[in-house]
């Protein structure tokens, strides 16, 4: 990678980053469209949520990662503090590996 | 600092410790790739997209073009556009605060402000982790492109199970029924009525995106699949 590549990346980037607070001020945003906005954020993080705790490279991610995850969701759902959900979860994949879980 | 920044202060800090040790591999994996060390920092500072620069650097790195580095890279950050639109009213209408604003949006700081009562706290939420990710992130590839390839895989202690598991932390009161409260007598106010129905469709675009993301992820590149999971948003639409 080369100075005048990661500055293209870096300019792209920024255009997306920038495209929807701008296009938010052209658009009259009634209080159903911003509704579907959150909807919308809803709907793409929890598909992280899904790809990055199930798959690595187009592939399954193993066992380890998403039994880290799902102790951190039961953790979240019964209203621990966000810090120990975020803790225990990577300590239960942690656990796991080294226990000789994938 | 009140009280709620307080507790706001230290969730965030949380994930930004765990980002600046993701930004340590990154930092390993970028000098071992070949690049110097300034330019692996620089490239933290002017994309801070971690995705995306993992990508970039592993498509150069396994032998791919630059211009096939940049577009991987450019398509896994496409979904900035949408999330940009979902937090304009955080970054508000002055020119300083939207240009930085918009270069620090990550997708934890965008769940942390989605997951916020207010718009004031909205903004707290939105500035402190975007501000604190920025800072762990840029340290972590300091230290790691410095400390070079000796780094150790961050699967190791973990992390990989952090970050969609602080997603998941953040987005989840939203999709469960509001709590009952003890109710006084009576029929249940509507107000409760018209959460419920709110959590329910949140919870139905949830589901219905994550079952498109993950079915799609063997077949297409990276980033398109979160892109395709706003067609969730469909059915809120009925």
């Amino acid at each position: 990678m080369t100075v005048l590549w990661i500055l293209v990346l870096a300019a792209g980037t920024y255009a997306f980053r920038l495209a929807g607070p701008l296009l938010s001020e052209r658009l009259h945003v009634s209080s159903r469209a911003q509704e579907l906005m959150s909807l919308a954020t809803i709907a793409m993080l929890s598909a992280l949520v899904a790809t990055a705790t199930l798959t690595a490279s187009g592939g399954f991610s193993g066992w380890a990662r998403p039994a880290g995850v799902l102790v951190g969701a039961v953790l979240a759902w019964r209203r621990l503090p966000f810090v120990v959900v975020v803790a225990a979860s990577a300590l239960a994949a942690a656990g796991l590996r080294l226990a000789g879980l994938p | 600092m009140g009280t709620v920044d307080r507790a706001l202060v230290r969730d965030v800090s949380a994930i930004a410790l765990a980002s600046g040790v993701v930004g340590v591999s990154f930092g390993a994996l970028a000098v071992s790739a070949g690049m110097p060390v300034w330019l692996a920092l620089f490239m933290s500072v002017v994309v801070f997209a971690g995705g995306s620069q993992f990508v970039a650097v592993g498509v150069v790195a396994a032998g791919g073009s630059p211009v096939a580095a940049v577009l991987a890279g450019l398509l896994l950050n496409a979904r900035h556009l949408p999330f940009g639109l979902a937090v304009a009213d955080v970054l508000g209408r002055r020119w300083p605060t939207r240009l930085l604003g918009a270069h620090l949006m990550v997708d934890e700081s965008v769940a942390f402000a989605l997951a916020q009562p207010d718009l004031a706290r909205r903004r707290a939420a939105y500035w402190w982790c975007s501000g604190l990710l920025f800072v762990g992130w840029n340290l972590g590839v300091t230290v790691g492109s410095v400390a070079g390839s000796t780094v150790g895989d961050p699967a190791t202690l973990g992390l990989d199970a952090a970050f969609p598991a602080s997603l998941l932390a953040l987005l989840l009161p939203g999709l469960l029924p509001p709590r009952k409260e003890p109710a006084p007598a009576g029929t249940p106010s509507s107000d409760d009525a018209v959460a419920r129905a709110k959590a329910t469709r949140a919870r139905h675009v949830a589901l219905v995106g994550a079952v498109i993301a993950l079915v799609t992820t063997p077949l297409l590149p990276a980033g398109v699949p979160i892109l395709l999971a706003l067609l969730a948003v469909g059915v809120a639409l009925r």
